[in-house]
């Protein structure tokens, strides 16, 4: 600390011998690596290809924990994610489809693991429940909207009482 | 009709309060378990006090069984722990254990110092098994009736309130059941 803040105070009368310079940069940098590295759990697959490495990305973020209420199996910590990880490259490593996987977990789970809910008709209404809202919601603005613009109407037309009276003023002329 | 729309948004209110109001109460970690009304898969693993010995489903015998989760890294079963011993002395049930994802000298020392209650343990070092039936923690208590159904997926410690509100009922059903198919 008390070196850095020399550094940036006397840039001209001291000069660092590069080496030295060479191997601080290294420290930082090795312990800014560090860093990054504890933040996310850590583990080590081997895939056999890229396009399973990155349907494994794609169902651990999809998958949720189950027993950590709003984590998916990427985010986790908990010994459960662990196992789950670990059981979703085997069954990925096996050749298992993508929905293979999905039934055998929701099988074992319930449909709590699914982050989205199959379509069924226990989850219709959390499908179409908002466009039925939404649409109901259109149609009774336009229902107001036209009575509203029709009201206006009958009141600038004219009675026939007031029609009679123009007309006697107009003809008087 | 004009006085029924003015009292829409007053109902609306008043259901969405009642499902909030519901929502303050529910236990979001009391979750269903999938595998319930499904058979106990057939596994083949081996007992914990001898693991050269295999077993399977089939070796879990009794009327109702009781298939209780434990590990040693797990510091609710060591508070379950006393209460286990007591069902096992329960003729009602039989209790078999799960050692879940654990080191089986730890597991052997654990029951050695507190006692065992189980009629045997099933050494689950992959968590295989656990996998197979949606363990998500310990402890957890499966209850598998007399046609090898599971009925009952309690996940927490069971002390005697549980026991009673939670597994004697169900523990009631059966046995009528069982009655009921045998006459």
């Amino acid at each position: 600390m008390q070196l850095n803040m020399q550094i940036g105070m006397d840039k001209n009368t001291l000069v660092l011998p590069s080496f030295l310079r060479l191997v601080m940069s290294v420290l930082l940098l090795s312990v800014l690596w560090i860093g990054s590295v504890s933040a996310g759990p850590v583990e080590t697959f081997k895939f056999k290809d890229e396009a399973t490495k990155l349907r494994f990305q794609i169902l651990s973020k999809e998958l949720r924990c189950p027993k950590c209420q709003n984590q998916n199996l990427a985010d986790s910590n908990a010994k459960i994610a662990v196992d789950l990880r670990k059981n979703l490259y085997n069954l990925l490593q096996e050749g298992k489809t993508d929905q293979e996987i999905i039934d055998f977990m929701v099988y074992r789970y319930g449909d709590f693991v699914l982050y989205r809910p199959q379509l069924k008709k226990q989850t219709y209404i959390l499908w179409f429940g908002p466009i039925v809202v939404i649409l109901g919601f259109a149609l009774s603005v336009i229902f107001v909207l036209r009575k509203r613009s029709k009201g206006k109407a009958n009141e600038l037309a004219l009675s026939s009482k007031e029609q009679a009276n123009l007309d006697d003023i107009l003809n008087k002329k | 009709m004009k006085s029924i729309i003015r009292f829409i948004p007053l109902i609306l209110f008043v259901l969405l309060g009642v499902l909030l109001y519901r929502g303050l109460f529910l236990n979001p970690q009391a979750m269903p378990s999938a595998m319930i009304g499904k058979p106990l898969p057939d596994f083949s693993l081996p007992m914990l006090k001898a693991t050269e010995k295999q077993v399977g489903r089939d070796d879990l015998k009794g009327n109702i069984v009781l298939l209780n989760v434990w590990a040693t890294w797990c510091i609710q079963c060591k508070y379950e722990h006393p209460y286990l011993l007591n069902i096992s002395r329960n003729p009602r049930v039989k209790l078999y254990g799960l050692n879940f994802t654990d080191e089986l000298s730890s597991a052997m020392r654990w029951l050695k110092q507190y006692d065992d209650p189980y009629v045997f343990s099933i050494f689950d070092e992959q968590g295989a098994l656990g996998l197979d039936i949606g363990v998500f923690g310990a402890p957890e208590t499966f209850v598998i009736d007399h046609t090898g159904i599971i009925r009952k997926r309690f996940a927490g410690p069971i002390n005697d309130m549980v026991w009673k509100k939670e597994f004697l009922p169900l523990i009631e059903t059966i046995e009528a059941e069982m009655v009921q198919g045998a006459s």
